[in-house]
């Protein structure tokens, strides 16, 4: 913003409002306690994650007490907090993009925040009904399949949902999904995202305090 | 070449763990008092905290009256930062090296954030002086604070910083060449 001058005529302070943004540190004033043993508690967590990615569609109990800041659940802020870290960008979306969360995020994690889904390396989707398509999140490209986005999505329940049959890597039959709160178009777009494999984004749900994980590579039916 | 690093003000981008973020603001200034006025003071308490040994502090902890319970946002941490300098003050940024830094944050029962960033490994150093920064920013006790903790550990550190300088500057050799005056 560069205008120094106002139609009414005022002048604007150009430095005042160039340094409002700028240089903004972190409002400290109500910012929520992160993990209280950081190494052992991520170390546990991750291995957490890693087991809800193996076995896609099982929901995995994280078991962790975190005093998260409002909309997240325990469980997202959990997630967040094990896998962001200062060279990953993150993308919040517009119910969770509260000074608080943001302040969160910036403190515990030191990641940066982004305003376009496309530079993110994690999403917060805390309002799944009116999230972002699959599509507009970085899917990686050919040589680095890896440089898509992870979404970690908070649900209101993993129960009570329609009934989806996942098959894929990880699963020995079939498992069963029933995630609510999912947007009409989100299975239609995860069959683009699963045949567009090596590429695409991969899911953690979360809700309360448990987790299901949905690699690239889960195929669904029904 | 000339270190122009105060309290962190030239501690540039960490090289482990989470970024060391621009200073917090201590949330909402008192009224009337500008926003940088406000920071300035804490800049320079945190200096003094920082800059002063963890005997010092442990004693003006032991004299400290109503001590406040805390909850930890972040529990002392001890990582790398790298120091960048420039030459003479004014040359080009170049890295000078890293050193290690504790680092915390807490709340007291108040409400106020306090926050340490010390150098070397003493977690409790970092600890007694987020308590202290935090303690600072009630205003009903920062001139108490101010006159009894950060004045003493001020001029403690002066004092041993002119020691120091005193005993390099004996040893201080001086080279100059007598002109001989032949070609004239």
């Amino acid at each position: 913003m560069a205008l120094t001058s106002t139609p009414n005529g005022t002048t604007v302070d150009k430095t005042t409002v160039l340094s409002s943004g700028a240089r903004a540190g972190i409002d400290t004033a109500d910012l929520k306690p992160g993990l209280a043993d950081p190494v052992h508690e991520s170390q546990t967590l991750f291995r957490h994650l890693l087991d809800a990615m193996a076995r896609p569609g099982r929901a995995v109990d994280l078991e962790t007490a975190l005093d998260a800041p409002t909309p997240l659940d325990p469980a997202t802020a959990a997630v967040v907090l094990t896998l962001c870290d200062y060279d990953t960008p993150l993308w919040i979306d517009w119910i969770a993009d509260t000074p608080p969360v943001r302040s969160y995020c910036r403190f515990h994690c030191g990641s940066a925040l982004v305003e376009r889904p496309d530079e993110a390396a994690f999403a917060l989707v805390s309002d799944a009904e009116n999230m972002p398509r699959l599509g507009l999140f970085a899917q990686g490209i050919d040589q680095y399949p890896d440089r898509s986005a992870t979404l970690v999505v908070q649900l209101p329940d993993l129960e009570g949902g329609p009934e989806r049959v996942l098959k894929g890597p990880g699963i020995a039959t079939q498992a069963v999904l029933r995630a609510g709160g999912l947007p009409d178009w989100f299975w239609n777009d995860w069959r683009l995202n699963a045949a567009q494999f090596p590429l695409g984004v991969d899911i953690f749900f979360t809700s309360g305090r448990r987790i299901v994980g949905l690699p690239r590579t889960v195929l669904v039916e029904g | 070449m000339t270190m122009r690093s105060e309290n962190g003000a030239g501690v540039g981008a960490p090289a482990e763990g989470a970024g060391l973020e621009s200073l917090p603001g201590s949330g909402s200034p008192p009224g009337g008092v500008p926003a940088e006025a406000v920071q300035a003071e804490r800049q320079r308490w945190m200096s003094v905290l920082a800059k002063a040994q963890l005997s010092e502090l442990e004693q003006a902890w032991d004299q400290v009256e109503e001590r406040p319970a805390f909850q930890w946002l972040r529990p002392p941490e001890i990582g790398m930062v790298m120091v960048r300098a420039r030459s003479g003050g004014t040359g080009g940024q170049f890295n000078l090296g890293q050193m290690t830094v504790t680092r915390c944050a807490l709340r007291v029962d108040s409400g106020a954030t306090g926050l340490g960033y010390v150098q070397g490994r003493s977690k409790r150093h970092a600890e007694l002086a987020a308590i202290f920064d935090a303690l600072l920013q009630d205003g009903g006790r920062r001139a108490v604070l101010d006159e009894e903790v950060i004045r003493p550990l001020a001029a403690a550190y002066d004092r041993r910083r002119d020691e120091r300088s005193r005993k390099a500057n004996s040893t201080k050799v001086n080279f100059f060449t007598l002109v001989r005056g032949e070609n004239d």
